[in-house]
């Protein structure tokens, strides 16, 4: 136990040591790495990565070190961007079933569209530590849909140990338009699509209703904020998360575009998605999918496989993975395991799985491209924000896990209440007195 | 076998149909039977059906072996004929002429992964209200329900679980709404017409029982007893006591002779459980409250097999560990419920290097598809904080540490001779995240293998529908 201990300490003390100064103004050199870049391009072997004023500078193979740099030495790690989680609730939630803990949806207010998650995200609940000890630095965070399909304005967000954790504020806004969006508009999918229409013609004739002598019409379903939140939807100004599975309903909110040119699509969950994966080429739609659905686990899923992801991609469609309804505040850790599958679905013949490169890819640029935000996160090239991980081993093996983390040029504490339980009671029997004393 | 009846002790214990007690009462012949023909009643009224389906006689060669008890072989050869395994050694072990031989190199053999906890076929896919029949949500305490009377053999979940995740036998358990959540059943991992066709041959029936939030929440909710912590204890032990009365009156009648007692379908069950047969399974999360239930279990005279769920076991192994319960856990899940708060990665690792039985569970039809994954990472984050824990020893956590639990280990779970053939060969080390299964064994028959779309089952209700026949 002892040695068990030691050999803890000591890891323990040479990943904090990595950084002098946890100050984002300097710059600082991650040599010697297995650096892979998070675009789809390929590993490479003893790469440089250097981040300067929290913004990175360079990475890639020669690399020169700048002057007065504070070297990190990664030789024998992997150096990766930080990990982008698709779509989360993380931030909104303590204790899931906690209820008075849990912002992720009004079920009983008066608000649909106008909801902004901005102002609920906690960058102090235990779960935004736990999972950027994990690895993951940035988030979509998307509302839960009250009693209407619109769920509201999701943001983007790091999981730095600050209060300064939206990046952006309303970056979209989310609708739910499968089974749940049908339950959502009062029992069926018809009633659905034509809420949502109505949602984007009342957007429409509130902006009118602004000009002089113009009124909203009397029978106005939306309230004034609802109708204003969805004109930057209907002009094309943030981005429109449609949550979807199966393939009929992913051809349907395709087709939204014909009555809203300017809409900016982006598709979610997206099981049945291979099945129609040329048409959502075609249409230029990114998506956010599942990784692993492959059970018909209700009626618009029934043609679910874990190959979906993979056959979007060589059908030329822009995927990222997402964690839609699945652990979403808590186990973002999952994203990079369920990569790894994809990975491994390259052996299994008739499967379709991804490149290691694309799986890396696409959680960390995917779900940024996805967003339109990949110019400033999710990636190591340069002018990316300096969100860097440093990985004891392959970032997509399950026994791997970071050594240090980075969020904006900053390194982070890896602790958290999780790792206090753990080394609190590494042995479980009390010592000499009770356990509330050892921390 | 510890505690399991087998088929034939079974048989010993059915007697005519005339001597048979029912619900209703004793049958006016065994009222007018001389006191040596005394009443008893089947304790197997579903009995399996299942067959094994043959498959030819097969070594694997050149592989890693894991043997589910800890034991690893590099370079080995694992023979299995008539359904069995033959033998199991290293490169030098003879390997017969005239049997199929598979060269292994590059690739690994597990034993077949047991999952202790699912609710496949009670909670099948399509999850739609018509096929929520996993929890009797009508009383707390419903030890007369059995968990096999619910299962959907078309449920796709299993397939998914053989193909994705090498799992050749499962534990199906009622759920955790109720204290007394009935009995479970154990099934062997094929795709069949019926229940009884998938039912483990000789498998001991287990209890679900279910400790904190669940069982006070449903009730409370509906303002009847268990509304609290305190009020479950207090229906729990008012069971087990009526149930000691039970046994005690049935043990009377056995050696006396006189009227038999009543027959009460539920208290035959903890009747079961309190002579050992049947084995306890109780759902518990927090430390505080497997105490109590340990010490429950004391007063009553029953043991408990395996705490399921178990997210603080860690914080009393030792007391786990002292009186031999198992913990059925998830490698990572947390946060969920106010009594998951506490739930860390190192749980199992911590069970494990305290020397308490560690087991990894599902309860989930998508974790079923890669216990392996859930092991590898738990042994990670226990290498991490210095523990030794060998990949032998995470396969034991989903083979031969479950089947224990279960009390089939004599039957399967490990690679040993004369168990069943229930035997995985996988792609890569099941430990990383870049291995699957690429043939599946059960009995000796070749069930899966994804070399061969003929051999990857699909089930009624996958038929015509899109995505009939795709891989997974």
């Amino acid at each position: 136990m002892s040695r068990n201990m030691k050999k803890a300490l000591l890891f323990v003390s040479t990943a904090a040591a990595l950084f002098a100064s946890p100050v984002a103004a300097q710059t600082i050199a991650i040599t010697g790495g297995k650096v892979v870049i998070g675009d789809g391009s390929a590993p490479i072997e003893g790469g440089t990565v250097v981040v300067r004023d929290g913004k990175i500078v360079a990475a890639g193979s020669g690399v020169a070190i700048p002057a007065g740099a504070q070297v990190v030495d990664a030789t024998g790690r992997w150096v990766t961007p930080g990990l982008f989680a698709g779509f989360s609730r993380i931030g909104l939630v303590e204790v899931e079933a906690v209820r008075e803990t849990n912002d992720s949806s009004a079920s009983s207010g008066d608000f649909s569209a106008a909801i902004d998650v901005a102002p609920a995200i906690n960058p102090k609940v235990t779960p935004i530590a736990v999972n950027r000890a994990a690895g993951i630095t940035r988030a979509v965070v998307a509302p839960q849909a009250p009693a209407s399909i619109f769920a509201g304005m999701g943001a983007l967000i790091d999981l730095g140990d600050d209060y300064d954790a939206v990046t952006k504020a309303r970056a979209f806004q989310f609708v739910e338009l499968g089974e749940t969006g049908s339950s959502k508009a009062g029992g069926s999918r018809a009633s659905a699509f034509l809420e949502f229409r109505n949602g984007l013609i009342e957007a429409q004739e509130y902006a009118r209703s602004q000009r002089p002598m113009q009124m909203r019409p009397h029978d106005a379903l939306l309230t004034r904020q609802d109708a204003a939140a969805l004109l930057p939807v209907v002009n094309g100004e943030i981005h429109l998360l449609v949550h979807v599975e199966r393939a009929a309903d992913i051809l349907n909110v395709i087709k939204l575009r014909q009555e809203f040119p300017a809409l900016k699509l982006v598709l979610v969950g997206v099981s049945e998605g291979w099945m129609v994966a040329r048409q959502i080429a075609a249409a230029n739609v990114p998506v956010i999918a599942s990784a692993l659905n492959d059970l018909p686990s209700d009626f618009e899923k029934t043609a679910a496989t874990q190959s979906n992801i993979g056959r979007m991609k060589r059908a030329g469609v822009t995927v990222a993975i997402g964690m839609i309804n699945d652990s979403d505040a808590h186990k973002l850790h999952y994203s990079p395991q369920y990569a790894g599958n994809l990975v491994a679905l390259q052996r299994v013949p008739g499967a379709t799985g991804l490149t290691w490169d694309e799986a890396f890819a696409s959680i960390s640029s995917g779900p940024a491209q996805a967003l339109g935000v990949d110019g400033m996160l999710g990636s190591l090239r340069p002018g990316r924000q300096g969100d860097v991980v440093i990985w004891d081993g392959d970032p997509l093996e399950l026994a791997s896990a970071p050594v240090a983390v980075m969020i904006d040029g900053v390194q982070q504490p890896l602790d958290n209440r999780q790792s206090k339980l753990r080394e609190r009671y590494r042995t479980p029997q009390e010592g000499a007195l009770p356990k509330a004393y050892e921390r | 076998m510890k505690y399991g009846f087998t088929a034939p002790l079974a048989a010993i214990l059915v007697v005519g149909c005339a001597n048979t007690t029912s619900a209703e009462g004793p049958s006016g012949a065994s009222n007018n039977a001389p006191k040596t023909a005394k009443v008893s009643f089947d304790e197997n009224p579903y009995p399996s059906t299942y067959k094994p389906y043959g498959g030819a006689p097969t070594a694997i060669r050149n592989v890693t072996i894991f043997d589910g008890e800890g034991g690893q072989i590099d370079n080995g050869v694992v023979f299995f004929s008539d359904g069995k395994i033959t033998a199991v050694g290293d490169a030098n072990m003879a390997i017969p002429a005239d049997v199929t031989v598979i060269d292994g190199t590059g690739k690994f053999v597990t034993p077949g992964i047991i999952d202790i906890h699912s609710h496949l076929g009670d909670y099948p896919s399509p999850g739609v209200s018509a096929h929520a029949d996993g929890n009797e949500v009508t009383g707390p305490v419903t030890a007369d329900v059995w968990a096999e009377h619910s299962v959907w053999p078309q449920d796709p979940g299993f397939s998914r679980a053989m193909a994705n995740g090498g799992v050749t036998s499962l534990q199906v358990l009622p759920g955790s709404a109720n204290l007394f959540g009935g009995r479970s059943v154990t099934l062997k991992n094929v795709p069949g017409r019926t229940m009884q066709s998938m039912k483990f041959p000789g498998a001991p029936y287990g209890l679900k029982m279910a400790c904190g939030e669940n069982p006070k929440r449903v009730y409370g909710s509906r303002n009847q007893k268990p509304g609290s912590r305190m009020g479950n204890l207090a229906m729990n032990r008012q069971t087990w006591a009526r149930a000691a009365e039970y046994k005690a009156r049935w043990d009377e009648y056995e050696k006396k002779g006189g009227t038999p007692p009543t027959r009460d379908i539920g208290m035959d069950t903890l009747k079961g459980a309190l002579e050992g047969k049947i084995q306890i399974h109780n759902h518990c999360y927090r430390a505080d409250e497997m105490a109590i239930v340990i010490d429950m279990a004391k007063e009553f005279g029953y043991t408990v097999s395996t705490f399921h769920h178990a997210v603080e076991a860690y914080k009393i192994a030792d007391l786990l560990k002292e009186n031999s319960i198992c913990s059925a856990v998830w490698a990572d899940w947390w946060g969920f419920k106010m009594e998951s708060y506490d739930g860390i990665p190192e749980n199992a690792a911590i069970i494990q290097n305290t020397g308490a039985c560690t087991i990894i569970h599902s309860d989930d039809q998508d974790q079923i598809q890669r216990l392996n994954q859930e092991a590898a990472k738990a042994q990670g984050d226990g290498r991490r904080m210095g523990f030794t824990i060998s990949d032998a020893t995470a396969i034991s956590w989903l083979t031969y540490n479950p089947a224990r639990a279960m009390g089939i280990a004599d039957q399967t779970g490990s690679l040993k001779p004369g168990k069943m053939a229930d035997v995985v060969l996988w792609n890569a080390n099941p430990l990383s995240v870049y291995a699957r299964p690429e043939k599946v064994w059960i009995d000796g028959a070749m069930l899966y293998d994804f070399n061969d779309p003929t051999r990857r089952p699909v089930s009624d209700f996958e038929l015509g529908q899109p995505g009939e026949g795709d891989t997974k």
